[in-house]
């Protein structure tokens, strides 16, 4: 019986639990031995990613996505124009060979500057995610599995759900940016900080969804059975519960690509971004906006692809928690 | 030339005015920031004082080309009519008979030295002191006449109660608000009495002021409107757009808008733009004190520690040579700017007449750069002496700026500078905060750009704070005008020279020969655009006459609505 046949037999036994009479419960008990029943053993992997190809919308998503990675990591190797090279000359130009997305107010090519605007927008939303995440995952497990621990947790999460994001993240642009850009250089040690200034305003969400679910987990008889024989906390988490709640963090951390991206565009709206020649989806959207009855072409783009990311990224979780969570699957 | 132009064709616009008091309507004004108070005593924005300006007059006005209108004077005091006494130690006013103020009472001298008290009074705060600079007393000889008193000959006497800043207050309302007091009584500062065309009805601080003509107004003719309504909030764009293109306003002020955009919205047919020339420069300021962050944070631009590269001559002047004014101002400002070598612009006696600055010369300054031993290294950037010539550039957050920063960028880079971008929110860079990194005044950057602008035609005060005395330090808590920390002997002594001076045409002569000094030939400041206050006015409003030296409302008296 593998891993999530157990839990879907667990879960009826819970269900009918719930609902009829007590005597149902001893047929959902486990076997005694859980032992492979020999044959063909399926990864759990592969078997998400079977069930993740029949999610049609998951899977358009994925390809258009793995199309924006390639255009913006590829793309600038093949499209060799410098996304800051002012040509006065060739300024507000239309789609032309020379210039197949025409080209902005001091003639710098939109098309480059979409590519390298991407990189940086995407590893930004990437990046902070990954912070974001960990950092939520880790406060959220540990505040649910140790009871002590929980209440000061719970309480510095609410701290920081209370604090006004943007006064903070301009108070830590102003305090680190100078140090910072120092040591990492101008465009490095900004990408640092608002990654890091992202990552560290945004984990709360993620924090509160993890404990609640490990709470309600703590109280199955699966994880009663294994603290039973003495299983160690380390191990309890990473074996037991984290794989349990890895389907409400995969959909935190999509949620937290875009909000990531446009975070970036509110800081560089406030001039506390990546400096103005750093081009970014954002910046390139807000640049855009003053022109944009005559030149609709330079609002339209970047906004497609930003929304296209998120979108993509959405639909991408919703495809992995389906396939992930057994009592969903095959809705 | 454009100038020009534009207000010959706004006196012809203005003259069928032989309609009567208030035939002509609602008046609809959009000012995208709103006015707060309506008291030019306590605020200095340009949003304050422009709708206080319907309402309270001060003796004289500054025309466009410089010359003074006389408002509540007869006439403007001179050396001729003894207005001005000859060691220029006083100034007598004479005002206009039989002015009434919008309640009915007689406007006297008493009013005019209640104001001066008012503004001079030592707990106040007043926000436009530096105008009440060096009075003395002020005296009422009669009702009609009144005597300014300095402690010392000022050679600038025409200063306080010239221009919008500093209208006369009535006596009688504001009695009680002198002193501490003074910012608190809301009902005063509100709605002032005035001598103006215009009388406030209804003021919400932040959002409305709405006003009816003042039935007391001197020209029985006018205005010809019978009420005015300032609307605030949106921004620029919304503002151009509802003059423009929807026609739901009549006049909207402060549009700094991309040229192309504005002119896409002219053809709609329903109104136009015109610019008003002031002082208003934008201008390149190159630190010349040491900003780098390897110092101690308390020592970094300041002046103890001269900057590595752009003290020297050679370098500043290729940084200004590099840069094509013309061709930057025509694609970010359009109409609304010119192309300028000076940091004096207006008026013309003012203003050097060298203008090789206007040209574009990228080989002279590789070749000026070669010349003082500045060799480009194998990345392409020039250094000498292990020196690099590599620049911070910061400047406030606007799409404009932004325009001219990337195009600076590009020109500096082909005669081997490097430069790094910056940029910093406005009330955060324009803020007067010591402990703020990121201010004009504590400049923690090499080159900064900014626009600066005085109110009189005479430069002195604008000058003197390029002073040695000016430049902020740690002991000053970074305050300090001089933020480029310019110090030149020669300047000081000019300046010096200059506040012993009466002759105008010698003050000009010095005036001229200072602002030299620190942009055409030191190249300590580049100054690269002469910008306009840019408003639109809707084709059936008549009358409005750009005026760089006073808001933008400056003589709503003579608006009217065109057939």
């Amino acid at each position: 019986m593998t891993e999530t046949d157990r839990q879907r037999a667990l879960d009826t036994a819970e269900q009918v639990d719930a609902t009829a009479a007590a005597a149902a419960v001893v047929s959902g008990l486990p076997p005694d031995d859980p032992v492979h029943a020999g044959g063909e053993t399926r990864s759990q992997w592969r078997d998400v990613w079977r069930q993740f190809r029949s999610h049609k919308g998951a899977m358009v998503a994925l390809v258009l996505f793995v199309g924006v990675l390639l255009f913006v990591s590829v793309g600038p190797y093949l499209w060799t124009i410098d996304p800051t090279y002012v040509d006065i000359r060739a300024r507000n130009s239309g789609f032309s060979a020379a210039h197949p997305l025409g080209t902005d107010q001091l003639g710098r090519d939109m098309l480059a500057r979409l590519m390298a605007g991407g990189r940086v927008s995407i590893a930004v939303g990437l990046t902070a995610m990954i912070i974001a995440v960990t950092l939520g995952s880790f406060i959220g497990l540990v505040s649910g599995y140790f009871r002590r621990l929980d209440a000061p947790l719970m309480r510095l999460t609410e701290l920081f759900l209370a604090l006004p994001l943007l006064p903070l993240l301009l108070l830590m642009v102003t305090l680190f940016r100078e140090p910072l850009s120092q040591n990492f250089g101008p465009a490095m040690g900004i990408f640092i900080l608002i990654v890091s200034a992202i990552g560290a305003t945004s984990w709360m969400q993620a924090a509160r969804i993890v404990r609640g679910d490990v709470l309600g987990l703590k109280e199955r008889e699966f994880i009663l059975a294994a603290k039973s024989i003495g299983t160690p906390p380390r191990r309890m988490i990473l074996r037991h519960i984290l794989p349990n709640v890895l389907s409400p963090i995969m959909v935190a951390a999509t949620l937290g690509i875009a909000t990531a991206i446009i975070t970036e565009s509110a800081l560089s709206f406030l001039g506390l971004g990546f400096p103005p020649d750093f081009p970014t989806w954002g910046r390139l959207l807000f640049d855009a906006v003053d022109q944009m009855v005559l030149y609709p072409s330079r609002v339209i783009l970047p906004g497609v692809l930003i929304s296209l990311t998120v979108l993509c990224v959405n639909y991408i979780g919703d495809g992995l928690r389906d396939a992930m969570d057994p009592r969903i699957r095959g809705r | 030339m454009t100038k020009a132009l534009v207000s010959a064709f706004a006196l012809l616009a203005a003259t069928p005015a032989l309609a009567e008091r208030g035939a002509d309507g609602d008046l609809k004004v959009l000012y995208w920031q709103a006015a707060a108070v309506l008291n030019p005593y306590l605020s200095t924005g340009a949003k304050d004082i422009d709708a206080a300006s319907m309402v309270i007059e001060p003796l004289a006005l500054v025309a466009n080309d410089g010359s003074l209108i006389p408002q509540l004077a007869a006439e403007i005091p001179t050396l001729e009519n003894g207005g001005i006494a000859a060691d220029f130690s006083h100034v007598i006013w004479k005002l206009k008979p039989d002015v009434l103020w919008s309640d009915g009472s007689p406007f006297t001298a008493e009013d005019v030295k209640f104001t001066a008290d008012y503004c001079r009074a030592p707990d106040f705060g007043c926000a436009v002191l530096a105008e009440f600079d060096g009075i003395d007393s002020v005296e009422v000889l009669d009702p009609l006449s009144v005597k300014i008193n300095f402690s010392y000959p000022k050679f600038v006497p025409l200063q306080a109660f010239v221009g919008g800043r500093t209208p006369i207050l009535q006596k009688a309302q504001f009695e009680g608000c002198t002193g501490a007091a003074g910012a608190s009584c809301s009902d005063q500062n509100f709605a002032p009495i005035g001598t103006g065309p215009f009388r406030v009805t209804n003021f919400v601080p932040g959002d409305v002021a709405q006003f009816e003509a003042n039935p007391n107004y001197r020209d029985p003719q006018k205005p010809a409107f019978a009420t005015v309504t300032i609307k605030g909030g949106g921004d620029a764009m919304s503002a151009a757009r509802a003059v423009l293109e929807t026609g739901e306003y009549d006049f909207a002020w402060n549009l700094q808008l991309d040229p192309e955009t504005v002119k896409r919205m002219e053809a709609a047919g329903k109104g136009a733009v015109y610019a008003s020339f002031g002082t208003m420069v934008e201008r390149i300021e190159l630190n010349q004190s040491n900003p780098s962050s390897s110092l101690p944070s308390e020592e970094r631009s300041s002046a103890a520690h001269p900057h590595p590269f752009l003290t020297d001559p050679a370098v500043r002047r290729a940084l200004s040579m590099a840069i094509d004014r013309p061709l930057m101002t025509e694609l970010t400002y359009g109409p609304a700017g010119s192309p300028t070598c000076t940091i004096t612009p207006v008026p013309a006696a003012y203003v050097s007449e060298d203008v090789t600055c206007l040209t574009q010369d990228i080989e002279g300054a590789k070749a000026v750069l070669e010349e003082a031993g500045w060799i480009a290294g194998a990345d392409g950037i020039r250094e000498k002496d292990g020196v690099r010539l590599e620049i911070l550039f910061q400047t406030t957050v606007n799409a404009v700026r932004q325009d001219v920063q990337a195009m600076v960028k590009q020109w500096w880079s082909e005669i081997g500078v490097a430069t790094e971008l910056k940029t910093v929110e406005g009330s955060s860079f324009f803020g007067g905060d010591p402990g703020n990194p990121d201010s004009l005044a504590r400049f923690m950057a090499d080159a900064q750009m900014y626009t600066d602008a005085y109110y009189l035609p005479d430069p002195a005060s604008f000058l003197d704070e390029f002073t040695c005395a000016s430049i902020p330090s740690p002991e000053s808590q970074w305050q300090g005008s001089n933020s480029l920390r310019f110090c030149d002997a020669a300047f000081d002594q000019q300046m010096a020279q200059m506040h012993q001076t009466s002759d105008p045409a010698e003050r000009q002569r010095i005036a001229r020969e200072m602002a030299d000094i620190v942009a055409i030939e030191g190249h300590y400041m580049l100054p690269l655009i002469h910008r306009g206050m840019v408003s639109a006015r809707a084709n059936s409003l008549a009358g409005t006459v750009p005026n760089g030296w006073e808001g933008s409302l400056w003589n709503v008296a003579d608006w009217s609505r065109a057939e």
